[in-house]
């Protein structure tokens, strides 16, 4: 019981990452590719992504301090690139701030760059933690079975 | 997995063992991908960079089916690495961003990709990647058809019994054969013909002078505009010829007019034909002729002639390895004669880049350009617009011979490709007129570079020849890459003869001979202007050449071997050639 009822926790927690809009599908790919031969994978790709995305967080946030003028195409590089790691673990809402980031960069608006990085780090933040948590409980509740949903 | 791709027990399961190169700059999704696709029971090998999938390419051509890579990367640009697989390696490629904006699908597309998928990617595309795989090795086998020089060893490659597809029709070797035999089936073959075969490599047609001449005065006479293979076909009247191997050639030219077309839109049209928009010595970028001059080692260049016009040659990479063994030096084999100083970075539009080195530009240096092509075989391009426009010669410059070409008149635009394709066994020297003078030259870039054309969009291994701009009659350049599946590659071989510019320089130069073989279809420079071109053909057989030294592998392997106007015949070149041209 004990163990069913971590299990629900840990599925409640998920569905609510779902609900918040945090994560998307990708999530629950990287859900089904787990298993036996790779029973950690998802936190493995999660630990992978944070790395990188570390990297380029601080890659932006020194190309966002040598201002005058500020390098766009140098931050829309960066920025793509990060959308393209958030994409990987399914951070939907990290996804759309990026977008919006770029839409800064072209349109040459550095403030809007300013604000939607400062806002994409929050969102990033959030979700890291809110990860951490998920996972922390996942592994409290024991091995758990493959995501199934039918494709 | 041995090498042979239809030779492994792979194929008998196919598509579980199709042997994946996966490349992108982002660890997390490598290591998505290779997960995923280890899922699909596919054998994959990853790569961060770039530069290091091409070297892994080269290291065993024929050691992947499929290759699926990223657009951004920091080493090189994804479309750039696209167009080198296809051109040496013709494979197809997948491409994927996270970006799917439609510009950048189009230029995927436009740069051969043969999918372009959007991340985050799902299992379920991944599944159905085989399915390029399965797809270019029809159209290949295809061509077998109107083959004439069919290599049966490719047919033997043919597995008998690999009948696990689920869908369906392999071809069987005998069914290949007969098709081969017949003569304008148009899609029929596609549902009978095959039994269950895992795909075989194709044979290639290959395109000779006179034919290309035939082709493209049919051209002409249609009018640029409402060509189509059909009425190019009845125009042609060659009983043995195709519709598919018409549309195949007709897709190639058209690309190799376009990209010409780019190609001199950008250049600068400096005496030296430089193609430098892309870095010619970049290891992942095609550079078609090293300026370097590679002739000391390279063959004999001094004996080169070259044909002014472009020679195009095209290889098809029938074999499975896909490139032209024989042909041009892939980037970064410094295969090409040395060349002059201009190589032109080969700008290669389509994936299949020909090498091509840029016809020396005679104006600055009166070495002769070899061109050394490269067959790698083009992927398959897809319809896009190609920029018409008159082809500037800035072909790439085919073969430089880097002998007294200084006569060769390069102007500013036209720059006289000579492709030599230079062999290393025996190499018909391609004729190439240094002494177009430019204004010949000019009008002759007006003719489409073909081969400058038809290396990037060749699924074959094209080398392209060195548009000899001037050679190509003046033809609507916007040629439409089209069926970008299908590359009928003849194995014929094909001699261009560049008349047009075997003008006194040819004389003057040692005619370096050499017969190359190209696989693939090459296209003849324009024939009214009576160039000489040399195709090259890689599959076939350059029995009739006499180079025997050309390596054939088992399966067509594209080698060039350009034959060369008997009157340029020169035995003695023979040694001279330099093998580092020919990947062998």
């Amino acid at each position: 019981m004990d163990r069913n009822q971590s299990r629900r926790q840990v599925a409640a927690m998920k569905q609510s990452l779902f609900d918040q809009g945090l994560l998307d599908e990708q999530f629950i790919q990287l859900e089904e590719l787990q298993d036996d031969a790779n029973p950690n994978f998802v936190e493995e790709i999660v630990t992978l992504h944070y790395r990188d995305s570390s990297r380029l967080i601080s890659s932006i946030e020194q190309a966002l301090k040598e201002r005058n003028p500020l390098d766009f195409n140098k931050l829309d590089t960066l920025m793509h690139q990060f959308k393209g790691s958030s994409s990987s673990i399914g951070a939907k809402k990290v996804k759309t701030e990026c977008n919006l980031f770029r839409e800064y960069c072209r349109a040459g608006n550095a403030e809007g760059c300013m604000r939607s990085f400062q806002q994409l780090k929050r969102e990033y933040a959030a979700l890291r933690k809110k990860l951490e948590a998920y996972f922390q409980l996942a592994r409290q509740a024991g091995p758990q079975e493959t995501a199934c949903r039918s494709k | 997995m041995d090498n042979g791709c239809f030779s492994s027990p792979r194929h008998d399961a196919f598509p579980a063992g199709l042997r994946v190169l996966v490349v992108d700059d982002d660890p997390t999704w490598l290591r998505i991908l290779e997960k995923m696709l280890k899922k699909c029971l596919y054998e994959v090998t990853t790569c961060c960079l770039a530069t290091e999938a091409l070297k892994k390419l080269r290291e065993r051509k024929d050691a992947y089916d499929i290759v699926i890579s990223d657009v951004n990367m920091p080493d090189m640009d994804g479309f750039k690495l696209l167009e080198q697989v296809g051109l040496e390696m013709d494979l197809p490629v997948i491409m994927m961003s996270v970006d799917g904006e439609t510009s950048r699908v189009m230029k995927g597309v436009q740069h051969g990709a043969c999918d372009y998928l959007l991340k985050p990617i799902r299992m379920k595309e991944l599944r159905n990647i085989w399915q390029h795989v399965f797809r270019k090795r029809m159209h290949e086998a295809r061509d077998f058809e109107s083959h004439e020089g069919f290599d049966f060893e490719g047919i033997h490659l043919m597995r008998n019994g690999s009948d696990h597809s689920d869908d369906g029709n392999l071809f069987a070797v005998e069914e290949i054969t007969s098709i081969k035999k017949r003569k304008d089936a148009d899609n029929k073959h596609d549902d009978k013909e095959f039994g269950d075969h895992s795909p075989m490599k194709k044979a290639r047609v290959v395109w000779s002078v006179d034919l290309h001449q035939k082709f493209v005065k049919a051209v002409n006479q249609i009018g640029f505009d409402k060509v189509g293979p059909k009425k190019i076909l009845d125009l042609m009247n060659v009983p043995w010829l195709t519709r598919e191997n018409v549309a195949s050639h007709l897709q190639k030219y058209r690309l190799y007019l376009s990209r010409l077309q780019k190609e001199n839109d950008q250049k600068s049209s400096s005496s030296g034909i430089k193609h430098s928009d892309s870095p010619s010595k970049d290891p992942g970028s095609f550079s078609i002729l090293d300026t370097a001059n590679k002739q000391q080692n390279d063959v004999a260049i001094d004996s080169f002639s070259y044909s002014d016009g472009s020679l195009l040659l095209q290889m098809d990479a029938t074999s499975h390895e896909g490139n032209l063994k024989g042909i041009v030096s892939e980037p970064t084999t410094e295969k090409r004669r040395g060349s002059t100083g201009d190589i032109p970075d080969p700008k290669i539009q389509k994936s299949s880049q020909k090498s091509l080195n840029q016809p020396f530009t005679s104006v600055e240096s009166s070495e002769a350009n070899h061109a050394v092509f490269d067959c790698t075989i083009p992927t398959q391009y897809s319809w896009s617009e190609f920029p018409k426009g008159p082809l500037k010669e800035e072909q790439k410059t085919l073969v430089q011979l880097e002998d007294s070409l200084s006569q060769l008149p390069l102007h500013g635009n036209g720059t006289q490709h000579h492709i030599h394709v230079d062999q290393s066994q025996s190499i018909a020297s391609i004729n190439s007129n240094p002494s177009i003078t430019e204004e010949e030259v000019a009008a002759k870039l007006e003719t489409k570079p073909l081969y400058a054309g038809y290396e990037s969009d060749y699924v074959s291994p094209v080398s392209s020849i060195g548009s000899a701009v001037e050679v190509f009659p003046s033809q609507s350049k916007s040629l439409m890459v089209n069926d970008q599946s299908s590359e009928p590659t003849f194995t014929s071989n094909l001699s261009l003869k560049a008349q047009g510019f075997n003008r006194d320089c040819i004389s003057d130069l040692d005619f370096y001979q050499r017969n190359l073989l190209l696989g693939g279809e090459v296209a003849s420079a324009p024939l009214e202007e009576d160039l000489n071109f040399f195709l090259l053909q890689t599959e076939c057989y350059n029995m009739n050449f006499g180079l025997q030294n050309i390596d054939m592998s088992e399966y067509y392997d594209p080698r060039l071997i350009a034959e060369v106007p008997s009157h340029f015949y020169d035995s003695a070149d023979y040694s001279s050639v330099d093998q580092s041209l020919f990947i062998a």
